[in-house]
């Protein structure tokens, strides 16, 4: 009985301890919403939304008194919208034009980046393309490993579909807009693509640098190592910024929502859903 | 109690037909630019302003139709089986066997193909990444059997026993009975359950996502990739909603629409033409 009755003190004890660290640890970072209240509007570029949605569900449940809605359209609908004042914060997944920020006076933060690599099986011995051969192999110009110092095997080109923000980096980046050969597998999301290379010892595709484990390996493009440190670097080519752009100074709800993303909390949302953060 | 009954009728007739206004409404940017002809026959190829989907009817239709060609045979052969060709004890245990399959999702089939099937075909042919129509008809032809052998079984025991008592008692063993008698006379349950698993196969989503590859191309082998009209749905809707990738999804829809309409419609004649043959 005894025992029983420590067992289930040490159990609240513990769940209490649990409980406090959870909230002393979201205090800070969320605490800037306090006192704040309205609505804050947001629309753009599709691959920031997890991101956004996740943050706003904490902020939303914490502070009821606030509302944010957020709304995709693309990177080009969310720089026009948040110019015409018709949202508050407009994400766009490349920076704003010289000629964007100038007409509409946009302020511009970018808060996380999104690197793109080629990605084989494991076992194929291949390292390191160069752009030219890499463009050969996916338009087709090239369907042999072994033209580029791998085995006597014809290659397998995997790619994404027509909506996919990682097809359009890595086609105008990778790719120099080249051409992608009609007979190409097409998968319909980061994971599929893992599941399709990983699998085949001949294929080769594409992916987030968030999304590469074991399972597949990322090709160096022109001796340049595609990983979290070269994206933010600047040296590997194949990566865009996440952006998010207000019309001139930001109201405080928008200020403290984006101020969010730079904190540890927020940097760690990114890092979970795949993205790499950006300090401030 | 009648008036309610005929709101419900017409309420039944009507969504149908409002779903078709509905997704030929949607696709209606695309006509803004393109002839209704060469989106039908044309090539998918936005980056270059092609959003033809005739690659994606010609491969739903082909995988469609090759399943059929795959499962037909087998669902009467198992079928009569069930009915009566083989000991009772057997019949029994592939009837059940039969009946746990139709519930099988096809997720299931999906993920098992990629890890199994897809390597295997990549293996023994040694042509592309396995990812291809080949892969896609087999667990599709596997997935619409059960239901069509259960339709076929149903439609044999429907056969009146002194049909089968005037062949046997002119001298027709088992096997000939099923051939000669029992096969002709179902005609409507065979036209029924073929019917009802073309719309199956044709509008099986996951199998061809996951199996087929989903390149654009109208496949010239079995070993090609190819993407179906509702794998390229799947893969399309995620496209931003003004775009014109997002309005051929509602094309595809419409084709789809049609085309299992059409089906609905043969069975439905060949039923009443089969009717009158007896009579």
């Amino acid at each position: 009985m005894i025992r029983r009755k420590l067992f289930v003190l040490c159990f609240l004890a513990f769940t209490a301890c649990v409980l406090g660290m959870r909230l002393t640890a979201h205090a800070d970072a969320y605490e800037v919403f306090k006192g704040l209240e309205g609505t804050l509007k947001i629309s753009g570029g599709t691959a920031h939304i997890p991101v956004m949605q996740a943050l706003a569900q904490e902020i939303m449940t914490r502070y009821p008194s606030i509302r944010i809605s957020i709304a995709g359209g693309g990177s080009g609908v969310g720089i026009k919208q948040v110019g015409e004042g018709l949202v508050d914060i407009g994400n766009s997944g490349r920076k704003p034009t010289d000629e964007e920020v100038a007409t509409y006076g946009l302020k511009v933060y970018c808060w996380a980046m999104d690197g793109v690599a080629a990605v084989v099986h494991p076992k194929n011995p291949v390292k390191s393309l160069t752009s030219q051969q890499l463009q050969d192999i996916f338009s087709g110009k090239i369907l042999n490993w072994k033209e580029v110092g791998g085995p006597d095997q014809a290659i397998h080109v995997v790619t994404r579909d027509e909506a996919s923000g990682t097809r359009e980096v890595f086609w105008e980046k990778a790719l120099q807009k080249g051409a992608i050969r009609k007979d190409a597998d097409v998968v319909p999301s980061n994971g599929a693509m893992k599941t399709a290379v990983g699998t085949d010892p001949a294929a080769i595709g594409y992916m987030s640098v968030g999304y590469v484990d074991e399972t597949v390996r990322a090709l160096a493009l022109d001796g340049v190592e595609a990983g979290v440190q070269t994206v933010l670097s600047g040296k590997y080519p194949v990566a865009r910024g996440l952006y998010s752009n207000t019309k001139g100074e930001p109201s405080p709800l928008a200020k403290a929502f984006l101020d969010l993303l730079y904190t540890p909390e927020g940097q760690a949302v990114i890092a979970a859903k795949g993205y790499i953060p950006v300090a401030k | 109690m009648r008036t309610f009954l005929a709101a419900a009728t017409l309420a039944a007739a009507v969504l149908p037909l409002a779903i078709l206004v509905f997704v030929t409404l949607l696709a209606l940017p695309l006509y803004n630019s393109f002839s209704f002809a060469d989106l039908l026959t044309g090539h998918w190829d936005p980056m270059h302003r092609g959003y033809g989907i005739f690659p994606m009817m010609v491969t739903s239709f082909l995988l469609a139709v090759s399943s059929l060609a795959v499962a037909f045979p087998v669902s009467l052969g198992c079928a009569g089986l069930i009915y009566g060709l083989a000991p009772p004890v057997v019949a029994g245990l592939l009837k059940r066997l039969v009946q746990v399959m139709t519930g099988f999702p096809t997720v299931v089939y999906g993920f098992v193909g990629v890890f199994v099937l897809v390597p295997a075909v990549r293996e023994v042919f040694q042509q592309g990444s396995g990812r291809c129509l080949l892969s896609a008809l087999i667990p599709l032809s596997l997935m619409i059997t059960p239901t069509m052998t259960l339709f076929f079984a149903d439609a044999f025991t429907a056969i009146p026993r002194e049909m089968l008592l005037g062949a046997a008692a002119l001298g027709a063993d088992p096997v000939q009975r099923f051939v000669l008698v029992v096969i002709p006379s179902a005609g409507r349950g065979l036209a029924a359950g073929t019917v009802l698993s073309f719309g199956r196969a044709l509008g099986d989503t996951l199998i061809a996502l996951m199996l087929a590859g989903n390149a654009a191309q109208v496949p010239s082998g079995f070993l090609e990739s190819a993407r179906t009209l509702t794998a390229h749905i799947a893969l399309v809707i995620a496209a931003d909603f003004q775009s014109l990738e997002f309005a051929s999804i509602f094309l595809c829809g419409m084709v789809l629409y049609i085309l299992t309409s059409c089906a609905a419609l043969l069975a439905w004649k060949i039923r009443t033409s089969f009717g009158q043959g007896m009579s």
